[in-house]
């Protein structure tokens, strides 16, 4: 079994795992963070090697390398645009990964059971036991490595525990896995983002779900190795219920999609190092589960939503008419907004997911260089939900080489926009919508916005006069001090950048 | 088509409704200028210049009147200006013709077309045409500075090695566009600025160009501007003592005081009582710019400054846009071609006179031997409703106290309630599981904690490099897999093969990718 230094090993492991996810607290000390992540899975990963996991230690090795190898040339080559594709792939990686590892628990259960049927020994062991029985037992155990070793010990209440481990363990990968697969195409564009369900909707997946809690009963019910079709029929009825929960979700809520996901990689995680017996799988599991429940709940506050509107899909409906918007939206050209920010002395830009799709991060870091470098003070306002992934907008101004001092949140900068001379809006929409906090009866009521409106100019870069993914008017277009500079973002900039500095 | 612009005739009138530039403006719209000679002499344009830009310069006013099919104008009409009208002409010029209904009369009893400039409805679109807000801004911005020439301290305070100067307060009263331009002008100068006003709305405007607002305790509620196109009703009774009781509080401590109240269509509120100015320290100044309309200010001499008995100047003068001729005559003039401009929609020379527009009819005062005026209401509202503000209540010290007192019971109470079930749910389950699984599950609870106090405090704008690390770090499910690869079994050991591969991927592709988006986050 686990020997004391495998033991010392993972508890330096969890260390620094948690150290590393605390020294995110701070761009400066996040670089030190990954150090010590990296250093706690090469010592997870080397310890186990040499102790417990031992065995065709030469394949898994070599497994790894190839792994590796693999992971390194897409980590090099990802685009900072790409990094939630990459996100939701790596989940559905490790759902996989949770689901095998959990059937092979399920076999290695088996495997035990069969041994002991064969010498006539009754499996798991009863407390009382003839000496003989002990005898035959303990050199049972002797022929069993690893896991297998581990499952033989187990008395009956421990194996019926176990295999609701390995069946909640294979459930959440299941469902991780085909959730990041369906939330991985969504994101690289390959299937529709809109939002989409099979006739019957959300009773489809809840009949799925409670279906796979009687296949949970029956499973627990089965003695020995024998159980398996429950389990596959659940293991199919998971796939199904990852992909049709992410499919009913649309474009603009991936941001809690994708942490949702994330959150449930790390309970497969635990479940599995439930199964397993392995503290540091369910440390490490219930970090990061938790991590991610923590992101989802960032994201949703932060869209005024609760959790289960969110994955039910689609906003609530409206208690009244909305508010009428009068006015006209005025259009300004190139020249026109060279012209407002040569006189602005302080300048904040809005960037959306507009932003990222129209690839505009470097353009825009050329013309804070230019206004910066003409002595304005310029500032990035980012809405928590603003993009794809939670950060997503922090991650591309860090790219195109934005110092990340500039970069403020939503609550820093709010306070400051009545006193600023020119907002830029480029690609975002609902965010920064005054319906927000004006129209009660508005749909997005209540989620917090970043108030542009109360700057003296604002100037909203947009492909056209549509509405955005809530599907509502942004009275903000048709304010006074505003002026809509149409057209495709970067081109729109690129043409900007000659007029100024 | 001919657009010509006559001197001035008005005595004192330095300004001219046309300029260089905009000659140029509406020669791209298809029109030909006339000005007559020395026109923009008193404004700072040569003929030479008008000529230059393409202008036909006419020696004297009968030979422009006679040749030009539209006159634009800055004054309304004199007497002789009004004969040299026909049928076929247009004139475009201030007119009021609410307070002059008999100039009005003669101008349409020769037929000619007359569009006031002071008519354009307050409506998004016109605001490039509004020639009243353009004329009231410099008038707010020359209010300051009139009244700083006059006042013999500093704006802003100091402190020199001769000692500190205390900054000077000024107080605008009547927060439309010349309020606003002389909020700014004064705050600008370093002044400490305050400023007052029956809207209430507009505080967020006042307080945007650095003033503070001059709060009104009354019950009633301020008005809604939307109702009267933006500008100022008359208000009731006790209101107005509430208001003049606050003046009199303000006004011993005030330096300068700028007055800019004006109801559309009456005499100017008297705001500023003879009592008021008494109050005020000997070399303080009040600017009245209301002068024209009888003045705000009891003691106001229109066109002309006085001094009273306690020192304190008073400003009446009622040609601030003329005392800044060139900066007004550019602001009237581009306003004046915005209209032309609205009134060739072609661009091709050729006026069409759309009485559909809002805009156009609004501003149409005489036409073909009618009187236009009043205008409909336009079709769309000026300015959108406002919605009813409720004044923040400022809770007492007492109110706040049991506020937070309450707040922090309910607090104590979820709490202890979550750690309560909490414990409960746990004792239920260490019930019936086996110790062995306890020893996990308290592991699994703690780590569930330290999670939450430790991606609490991580910076929003990491939570990408969070996700790519965690990422990283749930491929620890590998170990999982080395435990059982060695296990004996083909299928075992082809599924954890399978899972290792996968989970090497993860482990290093989600490090890597970590390392290198913190690599890209620089400092300034």
């Amino acid at each position: 079994m686990e020997n004391g230094f495998t033991v010392a090993a993972y508890v330096v492991a969890a260390v620094l795992f948690i150290l590393s996810l605390g020294g995110l607290s701070g761009q400066e000390s996040a670089k030190r963070a990954v150090w010590y992540g990296i250093a706690g899975m090469a010592l997870a990963v080397f310890a186990t090697l040499i102790g417990p996991g031992s065995g065709l230690w030469l394949l898994s090795l070599l497994l790894i390398a190839g792994g590796g190898a693999i992971g390194w040339q897409v980590a090099n080559r990802v685009r900072m645009t790409g990094m939630p594709e990459l996100v939701a792939a790596m989940h559905s990686l490790v759902g996989l990964a949770a689901v095998f590892v959990g059937y092979n628990a399920f076999i290695e259960l088996g495997r035990v059971a069969e041994a002991h049927a064969a010498m006539g020994v009754p499996f798991p062991l009863p407390d009382a036991l003839s000496a003989e029985a002990l005898v035959v037992a303990a050199t049972l155990t002797e022929r069993f490595r690893g896991f297998a070793a581990v499952v033989a010990h187990k008395s009956a209440v421990e194996v019926s525990i176990l295999r609701v481990e390995l069946f909640l363990g294979i459930f959440i990968g299941a469902v991780t896995f085909t959730g990041s697969v369906v939330a991985f195409l969504k994101l690289s564009g390959r299937v529709t983002s809109r939002a989409e369900k099979l006739p019957g909707g959300h009773l489809l997946n809840a009949g799925a779900a409670i279906l796979s809690v009687v296949f949970l009963f029956m499973f627990v019910g089965y003695e020995g190795g024998a159980g398996g079709w429950p389990l596959a029929l659940m293991t199919l009825l998971a796939l199904f219920i990852g992909y049709h929960l992410i499919m009913g979700i649309g474009g603009a809520d991936m941001p809690v999609v994708v942490s949702m996901l994330n959150s449930y990689s790390g309970w497969a995680a635990a479940a599995i190092g439930f199964s397993l017996s392995n503290d540091l799988l369910i440390v490490t599991g219930a970090l990061v589960g938790s991590s991610g429940a923590i992101l989802s709940y960032i994201m949703c506050r932060a869209m005024n939503r609760s959790f289960v509107s969110v994955i039910l899909g689609g906003f609530g409906g409206t208690s009244g008419p909305a508010m009428e918007v009068s006015g006209e939206q005025v259009a300004i050209d190139a020249d026109g907004v060279a012209a407002l920010l040569e006189e602005a002395d302080s300048v904040v830009i809005v960037p959306g997911y507009g932003m990222a799709v129209a690839q505009a991060q470097g353009s825009v870091a050329e013309l804070v260089r230019r206004l910066r470098g003409s002595g304005k003070q310029v500032r990035f306002g980012i809405h928590p939900v603003a993009g794809r992934l939670p950060g997503h907008m922090n991650v591309l101004l860090a790219e195109a080489k934005v110092p990340y001092d500039i970069v403020l949140e939503m609550d820093e900068i709010n306070d400051d926009f009545p006193a600023t001379d020119v907002v830029i809006v480029i690609g975002s929409n609902d965010i920064v919508n005054p319906a927000a906090q004006d129209d009660p009866n508005s749909p997005i009521a209540g989620m917090p916005v970043l108030e542009v409106w109360k700057a003296k100019h604002v100037i909203v870069s947009k492909r056209g006069q549509g509405t955005g993914y809530s599907g509502i008017e942004n009275p903000l277009f048709f304010k006074e001090n505003t002026r809509m500079f149409y057209g495709d973002a970067k081109a729109s900039l690129d043409a900007l950048l000659p007029k100024i500095g | 088509m001919r657009i010509g612009a006559p001197k001035e005739i008005a005595p004192g009138e330095a300004r001219v409704a046309m300029t260089p530039a905009s000659v140029r403006d509406l020669a791209r719209l298809g029109h030909q200028s006339l000005i007559e000679a020395g026109a923009g002499r008193a404004a700072g344009f040569a003929d030479d210049a008008y000529r230059e830009a393409g202008a036909e310069v006419v020696p004297d006013a009968a030979a422009l009147w006679s040749q030009a099919d539209i006159v634009v104008k800055v004054r309304p009409p004199q007497d002789e200006e009004v004969d040299r009208l026909d049928a076929d002409k247009t004139l475009i010029s201030l007119f009021h013709p609410g307070q002059n209904a008999d100039l009005l009369d003669r101008v349409n009893g020769t037929g000619a077309t007359l569009v006031a400039m002071d008519m354009v409805p307050r409506i998004s679109r016109a605001q490039k045409m509004d020639a009243l807000s353009s004329m009231a801004n410099i008038a707010g911005y020359r209010a300051v500075i009139e009244a700083g020439s006059h006042f013999g301290r500093f704006f802003t305070g100091q402190v020199t090695a001769a000692g500190k100067v205390p900054p000077a307060k000024v107080l605008v009263v009547g927060a439309g566009v010349a309020g606003l331009a002389a909020i700014g002008t004064a705050t600008s100068l370093g002044a400490i600025t305050y400023a007052f006003d029956v809207r209430p709305e507009v505080a967020e405007q006042i307080e945007s160009m650095g003033a503070e607002f001059v709060y009104l305790d009354f019950e009633e509620g301020g008005q809604d501007s939307s109702a009267t196109g933006g500008y100022a009703a008359p208000s009731s009774p006790e209101f107005r003592e509430k208001q003049l009781e606050k003046f009199r509080a303000l006004a011993p401590e005030m330096d300068i005081v700028i007055t800019t109240a004006l109801i559309p269509g009456r005499d100017a509120p008297v705001l500023w009582t003879a009592d008021m100015v008494a109050a005020m320290k000997p070399g303080s100044v009040i600017v009245d710019l209301a002068a024209e309309r009888g003045g705000n200010c009891e003691l106001t001499v229109p066109d002309e400054r006085i001094v009273t008995e306690g020192g304190v100047t008073i400003v009446g003068y009622t040609d601030f846009p003329s005392r800044m001729a060139q900066q007004s005559s550019t602001l009237y003039a581009t306003n004046i071609r915005h209209m032309i401009a609205d009134l060739t929609p072609g661009k091709d020379g050729v006026i069409v006179h759309d009485m559909e527009d809002d805009v156009i009819r609004g501003a149409t005062a005489a036409k073909g031997h009618e009187i236009t005026y009043p205008p409909p209401r336009p079709r769309t509202a000026a300015i959108a409703a406002a919605p009813k503000r409720e004044k923040p209540k400022v809770p007492t010290a007492q109110e706040k106290r049991a506020a937070e007192a309450a707040a922090f019971r309910r607090e104590t109470r979820v709490q202890v309630g979550l750690i309560a079930g909490g414990a409960v749910l746990l004792l239920l389950v260490g019930l019936v599981a086996p110790p062995s699984f306890m020893q996990h599950f308290i592991v699994f609870v703690l780590s569930c904690f330290v999670g939450f106090q430790v991606i609490w405090g991580v910076a929003h704008s990491l939570h990408t490099p969070l996700m790519a690390i965690t990422n990283a770090i749930s491929s620890i499910i590998i170990l999982g897999a080395l435990l059982q690869i060695g296990s004996g079994s083909f299928l075992v050991i082809l599924l954890g093969a399978l899972a290792v591969f996968m989970a090497g991927i993860n482990i290093v592709g989600g490090f890597m990718v970590t390392r290198r988006m913190l690599a890209m986050f620089q400092k300034s």
